[in-house]
């Protein structure tokens, strides 16, 4: 699967009606929003599940309304499913598609660089932005996850790769204890040496805390905090010395037009609690 | 006319997956898992098979949890809209019921590797995995120099399995079959292993076949055994004919966390239970109903006339 959050969900502990209460709205809708703005018009998107899917969504209905969303099982859509997804075989992810190919028509895009953007989840994401999504590692016991799918094809060959996760010291890491999808390795110079395509890496991981993007050295460093979070509160969370941006800024509250979109396909805060 | 493939569920198992094969299921990602197969497999305790997909949601973790499996060979063993598989964490972290092998793939390699066997080459080559640990730990992808241009790529060995199993919509009693919707890596499957089983929801004549080529998956004289059974893929979806039954794999997360209870559903929903149309009126009739098609979106027919 491009987007495996699944088992290690977004779990934000408020309530969503109080959030949206004080706030405006809830976290996974800033984060939500914040995907949404990392895809540009016109551009070929590896969807996924679940938040990415919604964000893909309010892009077209937003700032990006020619973005294509493509699927590893081979469906390649210009228009929403009339329903919201669990995974995206369900039957309305295939209704009015463009094209139901295999799974080799859409990777063939991706091989061939013309994927600009995909979006991944992981349990574990590290400094030089490499995902684990194979074995996860709670109380010094080695747990077994389900693996890949496509996120380590849409890791290696995508233009670029946004990642979404719930901030947490343990999943964000100095280093990964597998390497399900490769980020910059040790440094921006690995991908090459590893022989991956020149134009392509991860471009950001959007947390419930802040968005993170990578240095030309390859390293993470923190880009926005959310409205209401400090930067101590993300370095405390976070397993490594993390970098700070000199022009440090609050992350893009969603706007309203975004959260209309959302509320419609989401009406109950079932993805975006 | 040709003799006719078709048989029962119990008779395709019992003549064509003996123990020990390496078996293609759920090639169609999340649509058209062949579930009814693999509880028949599971009835005739079949062991040491090799599982090969590229997910297989929850039917990979069935089969593992009931002892069948010696190797999983697969991108992502789960439950897609739940999280993780209990009975494959057990097998993997505690050998519960017994020691597997787990072999990862990304779901580019899967198909790459199904699509070497279908075009009978080695290998494919392909730029996917370098720099994971995939690639480290899987001996089936290696890494090496092209020898038309100054690079690096990882050989994916071709993946010949002894049987496919592969849900349709529709095919007739040669084998002659109908897909459409999620197709995955259904074609190269088709095509990579040495045996086909085909499951229809509906058995047709070879002429409504005939009358649209395109959407023929596989040629009959490939398939060894037709096996007419309707929600055979339940509770994984068959596009225009039923749709997901999410609650089914909601409850399948809850009820076998543990190991006890892993046993007992086992023995609800597939030991105790006979046959497909014995578990259909388990899941019920207002269940299916209601997973049944309510809109009908029939593609506008192409003519083939001329």
């Amino acid at each position: 699967m491009g987007f495996s959050e699944r088992e290690h969900g977004l779990i934000v502990t408020a309530r969503p009606e109080e959030e949206v209460a004080s706030r405006g709205y809830t976290f996974s809708e800033l984060m939500v929003a914040a995907a949404a703005r990392e895809i540009g018009d016109g551009e070929l998107v590896f969807v996924g599940m679940r938040l990415p899917m919604l964000a893909f969504l309010v892009a077209r209905r937003t700032h990006a309304p020619r973005a294509v969303g493509l699927f590893e099982n081979g469906v390649v859509r210009e228009t929403p499913s009339l329903e919201l997804l669990y995974t995206m075989g369900d039957p309305p992810n295939l209704l009015r598609a463009t094209q139901c190919g295999q799974m080799l028509d859409v990777m063939s895009l991706l091989q061939q660089g013309r994927v600009n953007v995909g979006f991944l989840g992981a349990a574990e994401v590290d400094r030089f932005g490499n995902l684990n999504a194979t074995w996860g590692f709670r109380n010094e016991e080695k747990q077994r996850l389900p693996g890949s799918g496509g996120a380590c094809d849409i890791a290696c060959l995508a233009q670029r790769t946004v990642v979404l996760l719930a901030h947490d010291r343990s999943r964000l890491t100095e280093r990964v204890g597998y390497i399900t999808s490769p980020g910059y390795g040790t440094g921006k110079s690995w991908r090459r040496a590893q022989g991956l395509p020149v134009n392509s890496g991860p471009s950001a991981v959007i947390t419930t805390l802040g968005v993170i993007r990578f240095g030309e050295d390859g390293e993470a460093y923190l880009a926005s905090v959310h409205p209401g979070v400090s930067v101590e509160e993300v370095l405390a969370n976070t397993g490594w010395a993390l970098r700070v941006a000199d022009e440090l800024v609050e992350t893009l509250p969603p706007r309203d037009e975004a959260l209309a979109v959302m509320r419609e396909l989401d009406p109950n805060h079932f993805w975006t609690r | 006319m040709a003799e006719s493939k078709l048989m029962a569920m119990g008779d395709a198992i019992a003549r064509h997956v003996p123990s020990g094969s390496m078996v293609l299921l759920g090639a169609q990602l999340e649509q058209m898992i062949p579930f009814a197969a693999g509880h028949e497999l599971i009835r005739q305790g079949r062991r040491d098979l090799t599982v090969v997909g590229p997910i297989s949601d929850i039917l990979f973790d069935q089969m593992i949890g009931a002892g069948c499996v010696s190797r999983v060979m697969a991108a992502w063993v789960g439950n897609v809209s739940a999280g993780v598989g209990y009975c494959f964490r057990r097998a993997v972290e505690q050998a519960v019921p017994r020691k597997i092998e787990v072999v990862d793939y990304s779901n580019f390699t899967m198909a790459l590797a199904l699509h070497a066997a279908a075009l009978g080459v080695p290998f494919l080559p392909t730029y996917a995995t370098l720099g994971s640990d995939l690639l480290k730990k899987n001996g089936n992808l290696r890494e090496f120099s092209s020898p038309v241009s100054e690079e690096k790529l990882v050989a994916v060995r071709a993946l010949r399995p002894d049987v496919a199993i592969l849900h349709v919509q529709r095919a007739d009693a040669q084998g002659n079959a109908h897909l459409w919707g999620s197709l995955g890596v259904a074609v190269d499957g088709a095509r990579a292993a040495r045996k086909i089983i085909i499951v229809a929801e509906e058995i047709v004549e070879p002429t409504v076949i005939s009358s649209d080529p395109n959407r023929t998956l596989v040629p009959g004289f490939l398939v060894e055994a037709v096996v007419h059974e309707p929600g055979g893929a339940h509770p994984s979806p068959v596009q225009g004919y039923y749709g997901r039954d999410h609650a089914f794999f909601a409850q399948y997360h809850e009820q076998t966390r543990r190991v006890e209870d892993f046993e007992d559903w086992l023995s609800h929903w597939v030991v105790r239970v006979s046959d497909r149309s014995k578990y259909l009126k388990q899941v019920g009739v207002g269940q299916m109903q209601n997973l049944g098609v309510k809109d009908h979106a029939y593609t506008v027919p192409a003519d083939f006339g001329y």
